[in-house]
């Protein structure tokens, strides 16, 4: 592909100011990763973006990961054909690598001070009604997320088994002690069978 | 993150169920991913920063291989349905996870100074902002969190602060 030549440092330098915008997740900049390394910069393409998020929402692991592999991806793009395959993987790995510490670097020390702070502070009335306050909230915003997770299956008539999948892999998680990873692995071979 | 609340709180006992809702609270508000957030604090108050260190190398390494293995195998065969069915099929089960595990967490609302109404009907209006009417987290959250964290404000007030 065409891709325009990379510009490390100021793709860098966006990503630092992202993660502290990155309220709720990495997930919730990723249109604006959208905007930058598509649209304005047209490093990746549209497709290259999307699978990117998909394959890190159903790998275990963090979701942050999808900016490791936007990293991946630029790298693998950039003057792709003109150098041999072997600087193009070099330069893919070095991309992920950039691109996570990037993400991560400024959200984990604003983290690490404030949560500190409130763990010293633990007993005072304003920092226990925040937590307390916070927990409902906390759960309404997890059972949201699965939800917006779950919703990007379709209408419930046609995609009903990708809807029983969800809704029995909840059920698992609730009731039952079964191994997470073996969960993953059941829906990837439903899928690939081609049963849901 | 369901793998997270199952270990760190069912299986190791790290935590309790209302600590991990606490913690995640700060990390959820915080910028930055939060599971990673949530491992850091975790790490930090049990070995310091040489705890945090490790629970990020740890929560990161393995799963970083993981991805980008998936990715350089997933390039060669994208066009392929059983691929895409197997993506779709995890995806399908992931989202199930992140639900079963809030129905889960909802058990450590149990004792929280508010009482089992007020928290209902915060959590259900905050579901219904988020996931049906689809407003920006940025708006929600704040609104929500201050009428949340000022009623749990007046029900504390006749515990006093603790040394």
């Amino acid at each position: 592909m065409p891709a325009a030549p990379v510009d490390w440092l100021s793709l860098t330098a966006q990503f630092l100011s992202l993660s502290l915008l990155s309220i709720g997740g990495a997930i919730t900049v990723a249109p604006d990763m959208h905007r930058y390394l598509v649209t304005q910069h047209g490093w990746l393409t549209d497709a290259q973006f999307s699978s990117s998020l998909a394959l890190s929402q159903a790998a275990p692991g963090p979701n942050v990961l999808f900016v490791a592999l936007l990293g991946f991806q630029v790298g693998l793009n950039a003057n792709a054909g003109q150098v041999p395959a072997y600087v193009s993987w070099m330069q893919a790995l070095a991309g992920s690598l950039l691109t996570l510490f990037a993400i991560l670097l400024p959200s984990s020390l604003l983290n690490h001070t404030i949560t500190r702070w409130a763990q010293h502070h633990q007993h005072r009335r304003g920092v226990r009604a925040f937590k307390q306050g916070m927990a409902p909230i906390v759960v309404a915003l997890v059972l949201s997320t699965g939800w917006l997770l779950a919703s990007t299956h379709g209408t419930p008539a046609q995609d009903w088994p990708l809807w029983l999948l969800t809704a029995a892999s909840a059920w698992a998680v609730w009731r039952t002690r079964l191994h997470l990873l073996w969960l993953i692995g059941l829906g990837a071979v439903l899928g690939a069978m081609g049963w849901v | 993150m369901a793998v997270v609340q199952r270990e760190l709180v069912e299986r190791r006992r790290w935590l309790t169920p209302e600590q991990f809702l606490e913690d995640w609270a700060v990390a959820q508000l915080m910028p930055g991913p939060n599971v990673i957030n949530l491992s850091m604090v975790i790490g930090d108050r049990h070995f310091g920063w040489r705890g945090a260190l490790s629970a990020l190398a740890g929560m990161l390494l393995a799963p970083l291989v993981l991805v980008l293995a998936l990715a350089s195998l997933y390039g060669s065969v994208a066009d392929h349905p059983t691929a895409q069915g197997a993506l779709r099929g995890m995806g399908a089960v992931s989202a199930g996870l992140v639900i079963g595990t809030g129905l889960k967490l909802m058990k450590a609302l149990r004792h929280n100074p508010m009482g089992a109404f007020a928290c209902a009907l915060i959590g259900t209006l905050t579901a219904l902002a988020i996931a049906w009417l689809r407003w920006p987290l940025t708006t929600v959250l704040p609104a929500m969190g201050t009428v949340a964290v000022a009623w749990a404000w007046r029900r504390l007030a006749h515990t006093p602060d603790k040394p």
